[in-house]
């Protein structure tokens, strides 16, 4: 490689904020790899695509994107993406969060944007604990994991995220682990296209916390291990779709459904109601 | 500052019966306002439903979220996408908006939140009068900043003053509250809408030099820095964490006093600007009474019958609550004997006024625990008191 030559994820970063703050061994980087490639292949106006994040390891996401880009507070990225959604209707706007932002602290907010079928696109890397606050559990921590706030081991019941979304009226859902790069890439570009809630979970080692404390090896070992004993089962039963303590993790496309949006649906019901006297919003 | 008329579209001009609630929701309709965000709750509803019952016709996004969180971190979003945006709430909402206010206030965003006042703590008196979140207002979430808080006294007012509300929302890119009541929110009166070009409506400090230059924190003269809208093109970033001119965080001490004090400057050093009083024979008074929204009205009664048995009273009434007047009560703290202040809550404000004039008059406080109105007697004892 000359030494001009650019990595072409570089056109997406903001490079003058790397080095990031990851853990070698992280998945999350890769994740934000196989969203640049995402909004390469997607084409999309990037002045139009924002990107909204959380608080934790993964809510740092936003800062290093070249978007439009808004770090916001704990478990309150998806409400701020609804109100940027519908303040600027023409606006794609991404949310990249945690597990703990996204299901734990920001769960209500997560089930109402299904429950209207918020036009956003939600990536939730999910890596079984809360990282940035020191690896403490979460409702994604399988039962039995060891974590710094469950130090005998977790013994609550950890959500079904594809089954928590599927119910509450999410549109498109799909889960990989981060080492499932292509697939990750072809989800993110895919719910880029959809109109509506799409979910994509990505399981990803925490290499420093999670993995240490459960000895699981490094973080190589771990991307591999998710990876190996993963089965990929598109339009899986979504109550099947449990993760046990270092057992198998099934992924796939579980959804891709039409369905209006809340924008959709409010202008669609206001014009039947109101007539004429009512012009459509944001169209 | 660059300003234009109201869009007639959202100006019902004429003489109307209105309760405060409602006066509100026409305020921010008039200001331009085209988002609201909101959750139910006593005695703000009626601004929520009445805004949503508008707004189709209007042109603009009415939402109800799931809790008052989401609602003011909808509105942060909305207003970073170019939208003038309003909530409303009461007391166990405004708590729950706390921390996105910081962020809010962090980020400098323009937003306007009415809070219709019942009495506290928790849940209260759902459905009767307080002023005790005037003290939540101005430090409720956690760290050092500045905000602004406006106290309207009558239905008209509460259209007035949501209009000077987004003016100076957009004006200073900072949360400003509509500090209103139980009594004033479901008080019915006349209401005069002017005509949609005799409101003036200040525009928001667009920046429009060249994008790679652009820095959203970078303070202008005026200690405001410009801004732009999502999905202009400027790939800007912001964030809740201590950051730069660029917007990017940074950790450190030297960081974070730059940040914290640009926050509090722009307020501050332009206090005179926003502050508006309504002042009374002040000059020559034995005694000023200061007062806000409902208190002031009651207190009129206590004034006149003071000054029917000879006592020159003096009253000070502010449309501006914070920031506090402390210029204005200094230069008279060594001419008046006394201030005295009633407020439905224990001493919040008064506390303020204490400091400003730093033990050079006697202070009085009034306080009432809320449910109700002061008695315009016990006001009155107050004065007669301060002036022996």
């Amino acid at each position: 490689m000359s030494p001009e030559a650019k990595n072409p994820i570089e056109n997406f970063l903001r490079m003058d904020r790397i080095p990031h703050i990851w853990c070698s061994g992280c998945g999350i980087g890769t994740v934000v790899s196989s969203f640049a490639d995402a909004l390469e292949k997607s084409r999309l106006d990037l002045d139009k695509v924002a990107i909204v994040s959380g608080i934790g390891c993964t809510g740092r996401v936003a800062g290093y994107v070249k978007l439009d880009s808004f770090h916001t507070t704990h478990g309150r990225a998806i409400p701020f993406a609804t109100g940027l959604k519908l303040g600027n209707p023409e606006l794609k706007v991404v949310v990249f969060s945690g597990d703990g932002d996204i299901f734990g602290i920001g769960g209500n907010h997560f089930i109402h944007a299904c429950r209207r079928n918020m036009d956003l696109v939600v990536i939730c890397v999910n890596n079984f604990n809360y990282a940035m606050t020191g690896g403490q559990v979460a409702p994604t921590s399988p039962e039995k994991a060891n974590l710094s706030t469950a130090p005998y081991g977790n013994f609550e019941y950890p959500f079904n995220v594809p089954y928590l979304a599927e119910a509450c009226g999410a549109t498109y859902v799909a889960r990989w682990t981060v080492l499932h790069m292509r697939q990750v890439t072809t989800s993110i570009l895919e719910a880029l296209n959809h109109k509506g809630l799409s979910l994509i979970e990505v399981i990803t080692p925490c290499v420093t916390l999670y993995a240490r404390r459960n000895r699981l090896g490094d973080g190589l070992n771990l991307l591999k291990y998710y990876y190996e004993n993963s089965e990929v089962r598109h339009g899986a039963d979504t109550r099947t779709l449990d993760i046990r303590f270092q057992e198998k993790i099934t992924c796939g496309k579980f959804i891709d459904v039409e369905k209006p949006t809340f924008l959709d649906c409010m202008n669609t019901h206001l014009t039947k109601t109101l007539g004429e006297k009512f012009r459509p919003y944001g169209v | 500052m660059k300003t234009r008329k109201a869009d007639p579209k959202g100006v019902m001009t004429g003489a109307h019966y209105l309760d405060g609630d409602f006066a509100l929701a026409e305020g921010a309709l008039a200001a331009g306002c085209r988002f609201f965000a909101g959750y139910p709750i006593t005695p703000s509803t009626e601004t929520a439903e009445r805004f949503s019952e508008r707004i189709p016709f209007v042109g603009g996004m009415f939402i109800q979220m799931e809790d008052e969180i989401a609602s003011i971190a909808a509105l942060i979003g909305a207003s970073w996408s170019g939208k003038k945006v309003m909530t409303v709430t009461s007391g166990p909402g405004f708590s729950l908006m706390m921390e996105n206010i910081g962020l809010a206030a962090m980020q400098e965003v323009p937003l306007v939140i009415a809070n219709v006042q019942r009495g506290g703590p928790s849940t209260g008196l759902p459905t009767l009068t307080g002023q005790q979140d005037m003290m939540q207002a101005r430090w409720g979430s956690h760290g050092d900043y500045r905000i602004i808080a406006l106290s309207p006294d009558s239905p008209q007012e509460c259209f007035d003053l949501t209009i000077q509300a987004f003016n100076l929302a957009e004006l200073y890119r900072v949360p400003v509250f509509i500090m209103t009541d139980e009594c004033v929110g479901h008080m019915h009166e006349k209401v005069v809408i002017p005509p949609a070009d005799e409101i003036d409506l200040v525009e928001r400090k667009w920046y429009e030099g060249p994008k790679d230059a652009y820095r959203p924190y970078k303070p202008d003269t005026d200690l405001v820095p410009f801004m732009i809208k999502t999905g202009d093109g400027y790939r800007f970033h912001t964030t809740g964490l201590t950051h730069d001119e660029r917007g990017y965080p940074v950790i450190n001490a030297e960081v974070q006093d730059w940040c914290v004090r640009h926050l509090i400057d722009k307020i501050d050093k332009n206090a005179e600007k926003i502050i508006k009083l309504e002042e009374e024979q002040v000059d020559g008074a034995e005694v000023v009474v200061l007062s806000y929204g409902i208190t002031s009205r009651v207190a009129i009664k206590a004034v006149q019958d003071a000054r029917r048995q000879g006592i020159k009273v003096g009253t000070i009434r502010l449309l501006t609550v914070w920031p506090f007047p402390e210029k204005r009560v200094q230069e008279l703290a060594g001419k008046v004997k006394a201030m005295v202040m009633p407020e439905i809550n224990m001493g919040q404000v008064v506390k303020e006024l204490e400091r400003s004039v730093a033990g050079r008059t006697k202070v009085v406080s009034v306080p009432h625990c809320g449910g109700g109105v002061h008695d315009p007697d016990v006001i009155l004892k107050a004065i007669k008191e301060a002036v022996k």
